[in-house]
């Protein structure tokens, strides 16, 4: 059924993308019920304001847009495309398929205010060598979300440091509760955990350059960041058998009250909630610090929209990247999405808890990492997040794998 | 006169190559279809294995770099190795199914539900069957794990371990597997000729003597034909792991058919050249296979022929 519908989306495109100008085309990846609404909103939204534009919008399956936005950017361009910011775009930005945006974020004439002000910090991210290649639309925070009733029946409070936090783990675990929950059957979520003990024991620049393949993963560093590891993974902090569940179902011992805490991002509260959980009992609060005096970096993954090399409505998709990037829009696009707006005047849907906790910690966030699988490239993350889940499961092969990844390391990056 | 000529020597050529040629002409649509769709592929694709190539960018001739690289592959090793075990344990699904038609070759009444039934795993689609399997062995709430409490591995997960979670997708892909090598042989069961096991009786053979020198014989062919689809079947495991764990946990359960993949066209691949480096190698090994087999068969039939 999901082919047939596909393929029809295909055709659509095909003949779409033959049409006249003023017309724009727009391929998103949007096909989970609160994107799909969001953009739905906002398109209607655009033609209201732009009357002489017509959009065509095709929605893709998720999981497969990553393959069809290969093809499509080649064979069908449309005029704006969803995708991800960091080194996720860097391949298409490489091919030449990306339109350079830069003098979006340039001239302040174009929209309500500098851009390049209000998404200050998110401009680095859009940034491959010294240009912009898209706007980014919406992001959410990474942290640990915790059932506060566990925790009130142990008697921990929320920690702070790293001691607070495996002192607390140990106490959970000998009240016969599974202290942090995983499920790393899709590597990814492993690399979350890595991310915050790095950005936490050695800081940004530091991670950064780890991912752009400029210290070598035996790097003493590195190591000490598998120490820290260590002290969760060797007294069996983390849920047993993780490499066997989806990130999905490593939420049901949460929800069960077998398990007290997930690394994590914000897209886990929505089915949380949904499983049963109140904002009585769930509750977030930031990865705790390692190394002090290191400032706080934080995890927050961009959405993006770009324009490709190849379009055919560029005027008009320019426009529409304008409209995407203003506070407003925004405001309204991420109160559908439940996520966090990247420009500054942009306010956050009210009551959540978790978006007004977010939104707090990135406003003060010293810098903001994209994810392990965004900030390096696609081999060595492959590659590290396979390592890292090896590790969760045989930590004395640490060594081992160091060296494997070093390895890959020099193929990746030379 | 000249025309007419010319005409009797053109009907003259037609009529003499008419049996060469016409077998050709109805070959002609089969044959231009597979050499575009399954011969040149294997060319263009071992060409790009000596390529390095993203997909979109243009390619960089590398020689015979992702082979050397592929040489000093821990994950390549562990797929490869994978594939043996594979080889192996599939073979399982040739005497089991050969039993199971042996039991189910009888006449009593409704034995034609029991067949079908046990027929039905072939029926199901191979996805279906690992997202069942993987729900079978969930640690705490699959199907399986009263019994591993039992035996006091309380928790333990077949498809998390680096040890058995390939061993967990090959029974998985047991259960079509026997059921196509049963319909194989019951229907070579149904031509045995009876007149011959009837002179073994009357020679005073009975029981496993029988069968192994009077019916199994006659399953040559059947036995042939299980023994083929199922090396096949074997390497090219690719649905039954993708469904299952991805090659995980960290790639112990990767196969070279899904390793290949998910170098080349996973969400973190695109290195068509190394991902085409592995197709080649798996392509020689199902070569070697195959030119042995159709070696075989062809001495088999020539023998029979005489």
């Amino acid at each position: 059924m999901k082919k047939v519908i596909i393929s029809l989306i295909m055709m659509f495109g095909i003949i779409s993308s033959t049409s006249f100008a003023g017309t724009l085309v727009i391929n998103t990846d949007t096909s989970d019920a609160a994107p799909k609404e969001a953009f739905e909103y906002i398109i209607k939204k655009f033609e209201e304001e732009n009357p002489d534009v017509t959009v065509k919008w095709n929605v893709f399956d998720h999981e497969g847009y990553k393959q069809s936005i290969r093809n499509f950017l080649n064979t069908d361009p449309p005029d704006v495309a969803n995708w991800y910011a960091g080194n996720r775009m860097l391949p298409f930005v490489r091919a030449g398929l990306f339109e350079d945006v830069s003098d979006i974020w340039k001239d302040s004439g174009w929209v309500d205010g500098n851009l390049s002000e209000n998404m200050e910090h998110a401009k680095k991210s859009m940034t491959i060598g010294g240009k912009q290649w898209g706007i980014p639309y919406t992001y959410y925070q990474w942290g640990v979300y915790y059932r506060k009733d566990l925790f009130t029946a142990n008697g921990i409070s929320v920690p702070k440091t790293w001691d607070d936090f495996v002192a607390a783990c140990a106490t959970l675990k000998a009240a016969g509760i599974t202290p942090i929950t995983i499920g790393s059957k899709y590597l990814w979520t492993t690399a979350g955990v890595f991310d915050y003990l790095n950005l936490r024991t050695n800081g940004y620049e530091f991670h950064m350059d780890l991912t752009l393949g400029k210290v070598p993963y035996t790097d003493p560093k590195v190591q000490a960041v598998f120490d820290k590891w260590d002290e969760l993974v060797k007294p069996g902090y983390f849920l047993e058998n993780h490499a066997a569940l989806s990130w999905q179902e490593a939420l049901t011992p949460m929800v069960n009250g077998e398990a007290a805490m997930y690394v994590m991002g914000n897209f886990a509260v929505a089915p949380l909630k949904e499983a049963g959980l109140r904002d009585s009992n769930l509750g977030f609060f930031q990865f705790p610090e390692i190394t002090p005096g290191i400032p706080m970096a934080e995890e927050a993954p961009t959405d993006t929209v770009h324009i490709p090399s190849k379009a055919k409505n560029k005027t008009d998709a320019k426009r529409f990247l304008i409209f995407m990037s203003r506070a407003d829009v925004q405001e309204e696009i991420n109160k559908i999405l439940g996520q966090l707006p990247i420009n500054k005047n942009s306010s956050v849907k009210k009551g959540d808890p978790f978006l007004k906790a977010g939104l707090n910690m990135l406003n003060n966030a010293y810098a903001m990492a994209q994810f392990y699988d965004r900030d390096a490239p696609a081999q060595m993350a492959s590659e590290g997040m396979k390592g890292f889940q090896e590790y969760m499961s045989n930590p004395d092969r640490r060594q081992k794998i160091l060296e494997r990844l070093e390895k890959v390391r020099q193929k990746v990056y030379k | 006169m000249e025309l007419n000529n010319s005409k009797a020597k053109r009907i003259t050529w037609w009529q003499k190559n008419q049996v060469k040629i016409s077998p050709w002409i109805f070959l002609a649509p089969g044959l231009i279809f597979f050499s575009i769709y399954v011969i040149a592929p294997i060319f263009v694709s071992i060409g790009i294995s000596f390529y390095q190539w993203d997909g979109l960018s243009p390619s960089i001739y590398v020689g015979l770099q992702n082979y050397i690289e592929l040489l000093d592959d821990e994950y390549f090793y562990i797929s490869l190795w994978n594939n043996l075990k594979w080889l192996i344990f599939f073979m399982l699904a040739v005497p089991i199914g050969l039993g199971l038609a042996i039991f189910l070759n009888q006449i009593v009444f409704g034995i034609r539900l029991i067949k079908s039934l046990f027929f039905f795993p072939f029926v199901i689609s191979q996805v279906v069957i690992g997202l069942i399997f993987t729900w079978f062995y969930q640690p705490n709430y699959g199907v399986i794990a009263p019994f591993l409490n039992f035996i006091g591995l309380e928790g333990f997960s077949i498809l998390a371990n680096e040890n058995t979670a390939t061993y967990g997708i090959i029974f998985a892909g047991l259960y079509p597997q026997i059921a196509y090598c049963l319909i194989l042989y019951l229907t070579g069961l149904n031509n045995i000729n009876p007149e011959q096991i009837e002179a073994g009786r009357m020679d005073g053979a009975k029981g496993f003597h029988l069968f192994w020198n009077i019916v199994l014989p006659q399953l040559r062919h059947a036995t042939f034909l299980a023994i083929v689809v199922t090396v096949i079947g074997a390497l090219r495991s690719f649905d039954m792991v993708a469904i299952m764990t991805q090659g995980g946990p960290y790639g112990y359960s990767n196969v070279l058919a899904y390793y290949m993949f998910e170098q080349a066209l996973s969400e973190y691949g695109y290195r068509m050249g190394y991902g085409s480096a592995i197709a080649t190698v798996l392509f020689t090994i199902m070569m070697f296979y195959i030119l042995f087999f159709i070696y075989r068969m062809y001495r088999n039939e020539r023998e029979d022929n005489n």
